[in-house]
């Protein structure tokens, strides 16, 4: 309902149109989502969680746990909006959330029917048992039903981006005690950021309008901000919520850029990484509701709440509004109401006495007030029609009956303490306010054992006017103090406004309420919360508040204890006997409201993600048709399909291409890490399972290395380069990673040893010329004596290579006649091209990742991450000729001397042909008769690398088998995709050429 | 967020930059050592509510390894010095009785 001559924050010139629910509506620019629908007299904007209730409007910011809605579609879709935070703009499309088949004809409210049997801790107690009955009956039923809005089905579209800033003082909070708190540290010569989650400044001051400094506080706030805004040392962000504050002094901010423009460019959000040297939590207070009968009916808000719809967006809820209350602030939504013009049929005060200058200004405007009364219930379903009155004291015999269409509550007010609380801020009870508080005592901590956060204003407990303006003058003033800024920074400013009569707590209306009365006391309107859930809870047994929390659902989801939490808290505690500061409050952690985790993401996704690693030649990959697939952080050619081959044809043709003539594949992405120095040799015998201070220069060793656990983490070619110089290559994935094992035991441990470590993994293009006609190839680029008398197997040589600057490594991990030639990255591209040519006639062709693991398993090579996991030691490999029994130390030689790693049957390297020549399934275990201790099924193996063998024509595997190398000749079974059983015979993992004789020629 | 101050650049550094590698002043224990001390030095941690001597690498920055000594339940940082150490240096340990003072 819509008043005239009313609204301080809309536009009447200016109307603006939506649809909620596909109905078209109309509001004004400067509404809210939520003023809107109130307009039009839109009560009913949602359903309950648990009990599908009819839901309205509970509050107007941050905390209103009823009204959430989807917005937008598409790729634009998002669930959860609270609507007090939405700004209206044209074309906007709302839908209301958690109802089937229609908000106004809920099915789900059964469940209401049947709340006697979904009590406190209803899903713990239904996974109990049986336990198919949870599978198959309640988790599908509660998956249909659970959840508010629904996920987005589509990316999102928007865009979203990161700021990072350092200050000296953040504030978090536009309220006149944050306005104050940055004038007073930017004054002092601080550099300052303040933010303001909604549109507009001043906070709850532009609605109450008390007098700051003599002035209207409208006029206080409009001069404030004109001051800071000429200051070079101030930020100002207003549609920012302060989101989280952690450790050390950094806080997340994320600035709302465009859902209030209905056409823009640019990030929608903006997420401010902050470092601040201090930070004030300026960040108000909430009234919190009253516990009476049936409170949760739409048309029942807060008064507070009533008061900023009529005063900010000239709308009301209904034309009769009965307030109820402990406390003299709500009697300025009384006088609101009347001189807007709305009745107020009474007032209900559950004080005794009842005397302030508020109740006076509203005794003379001829409202009626009751003190001592209580509602003991409101009338309606989907709409508030009346309630009936009882006295607070008693158990709710109903002395009078009123008609109303809306009824206003206030329970007091608690400080917002969420962020304060955040990175351990801890709190007090004031027992005056009815409130827990910040110990100013007890703040967070910073890296100096100092405090860094400050509450100030209402958030600090200092519920009126004059306390709150200076005292968040003082935190301001304080923390620049605290950071060395001693400029003066003016006088405080002096506020004024109404004194008001002490508040009384009431946590139960009335306060002998039956059980019948109880059970419809909603504590969290969200979640079905009711009194009596709480009862139970303490009742069971679920004493401690966080358990509580838990088996209630009290407080969670988008409350996160905003309305909920005191009054939970305080039942609680009166279930249990205790004082409210001994039950203590649950954990608030951050954010303070839902983030999209598309804000936390930023720019970091699609191609931004995780940067794509390329080699020299990435560019002749792609063109020339390769599948690629990721290795750690590159991307390598798997194989390269030609024409209308499958990528499988590719694979066959690459291995049996290279088998016959020569193959290319390009090894850039193998680490490469330079060890040099005086103890460079002794530091690799540590390094390394086998010995490598031994190695003559000129020669190359395969080596092992291993964690302390003995576990193998790692392998690859070493080359003596010269006389204190080493090249360790190692895995792709691990050049990284080992390089940082290495600097780890350099720095930390043997930090007397001359030795340094350098990765020069990306210096190199690095291209393995592989096949009986490889030395063909590379003699006719020419430029160097490739022989075998030359350069024998496992020796190295450098020099120039048709023109290039080649390091030359006979090595190979095919089997095939094969070198290595590394030249400087930049060389890459042409030397490349120039094998390609040179190899033409020879019939070359470049293989990929696919080709070079089926020609190692034909070999019974091993490869890091397939045949190890973190919990194979080179033993169980057959690796027992690179473990050097000379040393008397390296790394993981302890850790292998252990008795685990002793057990002759421990699973070991063999090699698997199927009996039919198929091909194993990857991974597939070895199953045997019985059961382990944990009843489960035993297995003797498992497979570890299984390919079809172009060169065999079969299918051929190794796997680890208990006590396997001693069962050669033995058929096992090896379980299949899609179930049943295949047979194997353990055989010896080398299947191709076990002399050694092709790569030796 | 925590902030350390690396001893090698002499920066104060986001804990983003940074590599935590666990309990200091771990001593070595290799072939030669029973179970009970290699199952000490390779799995036992000490895990303290309270003052806690760490390793930290500066991994975005100069690579270098350090030590801190910090407390794990109130975010203070009683100081960093070099991972060159087999035992927390007098200052670090002034620092600390201070703060517990």
């Amino acid at each position: 309902m819509r008043l005239t001559n009313h609204g301080r924050l809309i536009a009447k010139n200016r109307p603006v149109h939506f649809t909620f629910n596909g109905k078209r509506m109309r509001g004004y620019r400067g509404d809210t989502l939520a003023s809107a629908l109130l307009a039009n007299d839109q009560i009913l904007l949602g359903r309950s969680f648990k009990y599908h209730r009819p839901r309205g409007l509970v509050a107007s910011g941050a905390e209103e746990p009823n009204a959430l809605v989807e917005l937008g579609r598409g790729d634009r879709q998002e669930p959860n909006h609270r609507v007090t935070q939405v700004e209206l703009t044209d074309g906007l499309v709302a839908r209301s959330q958690n109802h089937w088949p229609s908000l106004e004809f809920d099915v789900g409210v059964i469940n209401s029917k049947l709340s006697r049997f979904l009590p406190a801790g209803f899903y713990y107690k239904t996974f109990i048992q049986p336990r198919a009955f949870w599978k198959h009956v309640y988790e599908p039923i509660i998956r249909k039903s659970a959840g508010l809005g629904a996920a987005p089905e589509t990316a999102d579209d928007h865009s979203y981006e990161h700021f990072n800033i350092t200050v000296d003082v953040l504030v978090i909070g536009g309220g006149i005690s944050g306005l104050a708190a940055t004038l007073a540290a930017a004054r002092a010569g601080a550099r300052v950021m303040l933010v303001e989650q909604t549109a507009a400044w001043g906070g709850r001051a532009t609605v109450d309008q008390p007098r700051i400094d003599g002035q209207d506080a409208q006029d206080w706030i409009d001069d404030t901000l004109a001051a800071l805004a000429t200051m070079p040392n101030v930020t100002l962000r207003n549609r920012t919520q302060g989101a989280g504050v952690y450790d050390h002094g950094y806080a997340l901010c994320n600035e709302q850029l465009t859902d209030h423009l209905t056409q823009s460019d640019g990030p929608r959000q903006r997420l401010w990484r902050v470092r601040a040297g201090q930070i004030i939590t300026a960040t108000g207070a909430i009234e919190r509701p009253l516990s009476f009968a049936y409170n949760d009916v739409p048309g029942v808000l807060m008064a507070s709440a009533l008061r900023d719809y009529v005063v900010n967006y000239g709308v009301a809820v209904g034309e009769r509004t009965v307030l109820v209350t402990n406390n003299d602030d709500a009697y300025r939504t009384a006088i609101a109401l009347v001189d807007a013009g709305l009745s107020v049929p009474v007032v209900l005060d559950a004080r005794t006495v009842a005397g302030g200058e508020l109740v006076e200004r509203a005794c003379a405007r001829g409202i009626r007030v009751e003190t001592g009364k209580a509602v003991a219930a409101v009338q309606g379903g989907k709409r508030v029609t009346g309630v009936r009155i009882c006295d607070q004291v008693g158990d709710g015999t109903v002395t009078e009956e009123i008609a109303c269409d809306c009824v206003a509550m206030s329970g007091g007010w608690s400080p917002v303490v969420h962020l304060w609380s955040h990175c351990g801020g801890k709190l007090i009870w004031d027992d005056t306010q009815a409130m827990f508080r910040p110990d100013p005592n007890r703040p967070p901590l910073g890296a100096d054992g100092a405090g860094f956060v400050r509450a100030a204003g209402t958030a600090n407990g200092h519920l009126y006017t004059a306390e709150s303006v200076a005292d968040g003058f003082a935190a301001g003033k304080q923390a620049a103090r605290a950071l060395g800024f001693d400029k003066k920074v003016g006088a405080v400013p002096q506020g004024d406004c109404a004194v008001e009569d002490p508040m009384e707590p009431v946590w139960l209306m009335p306060a002998n309420a039956s059980y019948d009365k109880r059970a419809k006391m909603w504590l969290d309107y969200q979640n079905d919360v009711k009194v009596t859930d709480v009862q139970l809870a303490a009742q069971e047994g679920f004493e401690s508040v966080e358990h509580a929390k838990r088996y209630t659902t009290l407080g969670m989801a988008t409350d996160q204890g905003k309305l909920s939490n005191i009054n939970g808290l305080a039942t609680l505690a009166m279930s249990l006997d205790k004082a409210i500061p001994e039950v203590g409050t649950t954990t608030f952690r951050p954010p303070y409201t839902p983030l999209p985790l598309a804000a936390i993401t930023g720019v970091a996704r699609d191609h931004l993600f995780q940067p794509v690693r390329k080699t020299p030649i990435y560019d002749w990959h792609d063109d020339n048709g390769a599948d690629f697939e990721p290795v750690g952080q590159w991307r390598r050619p798997y194989a390269y399909p030609r024409g209308s081959e499958t990528v499988h044809d590719a694979v066959i043709r690459e291995v049996t291409n290279t088998r016959e003539n020569v193959g290319l594949l390009d090894a850039s992405t193998l680490g490469k890490l330079v060890v040099k120095g005086p103890d460079a040799g002794k530091f690799l015998d540590m390094m390394y399972t086998n010995m490598m201070s031994n190695l003559a220069v000129g020669k190359c060793r395969y080596g092992l290395m291993c964690s302390e656990n003995g576990f193998l983490i790692d392998d690859g070619v070493v080359a003596r380069i010269a006389d204190d110089t080493w090249l360790c290559h190692t895995t792709t994935g691990g050049a990284d990673r080992i390089h940082a094992h290495m600097e780890d035991w350099l720095q930390c441990e043997w930090w007397d040893w001359q030795v340094y470590v350098a990765n020069v993994t990306e210096q190199y293009a690095q291209f393995a010329v592989v096949g009986p006609k490889a030395r063909r190839l590379l003699q006719t680029i020419g430029g160097m004596t490739l022989t075998k008398e030359a350069l024998p197997f496992m020796q190295w040589t450098e020099g120039k290579l048709g023109g290039f600057d080649a390091r030359v490594f006979r090595i190979s991990f095919s089997g095939e006649l094969s070198y290595e030639v590394a030249v400087p990255a930049s060389q890459g591209p042409a030397f490349w091209d120039a094998l390609l040519a040179a190899g033409e006639p020879l019939g070359v062709m470049p293989y990929g990742t696919e080709a070079l693991h089926i020609m190692r398993a034909e070999k019974g090579f091993i490869m890091i991450g397939d045949e190890t996991d973190g919990t194979v030691i080179p033993q169980d490999l057959n690796l027992h000729w690179a473990i050097s029994k000379k040393k008397t130390d390296f790394l993981g030689k302890r850790g292998q001397l252990r008795d685990h790693m002793q057990d002759p049957d421990r699973w070991k390297l063999v090699g698997l042909e199927t009996l039919d020549g198929s091909v194993l399934a990857d991974g597939a275990y070895a199953p045997e008769d019985g059961t382990n201790a944990n009843g489960q099924r035993r297995v003797q193996g498992r497979v570890t690398s299984t390919y079809h063998s172009p060169t065999l024509g079969r299918g051929i595997a190794m796997g680890l088998v208990r006590n396997g190398p001693n069962r050669m000749g033995e058929v096992i079974a090896f379980t299949k995709e899609g179930g049943g059983t295949q047979d194997a015979r353990i055989v010896d993992p080398v299947f191709y050429d076990k002399d050694g004789e092709k790569q030796n020629v | 967020m925590l902030i350390l101050n690396c001893p090698y650049c002499g920066r104060d550094v986001d804990e983003t930059d940074l590599h935590a590698g666990g309990e200091a002043h771990l001593k070595r224990f290799g072939p030669g050592s029973s179970d009970d001390e290699f199952e000490h030095y390779l799995f036992m941690r000490e895990n303290p509510k309270g003052v806690h001597f760490e390793r930290w690498r500066h991994v975005y920055g100069c690579g270098k390894w350090f030590l801190a000594a910090r407390n794990t339940a109130t975010l203070q940082v009683y100081g960093t010095y070099s991972a060159q150490s087999t035992e927390p240096p007098q200052h670090i340990l002034d620092a600390i009785k201070e703060a517990q003072a």
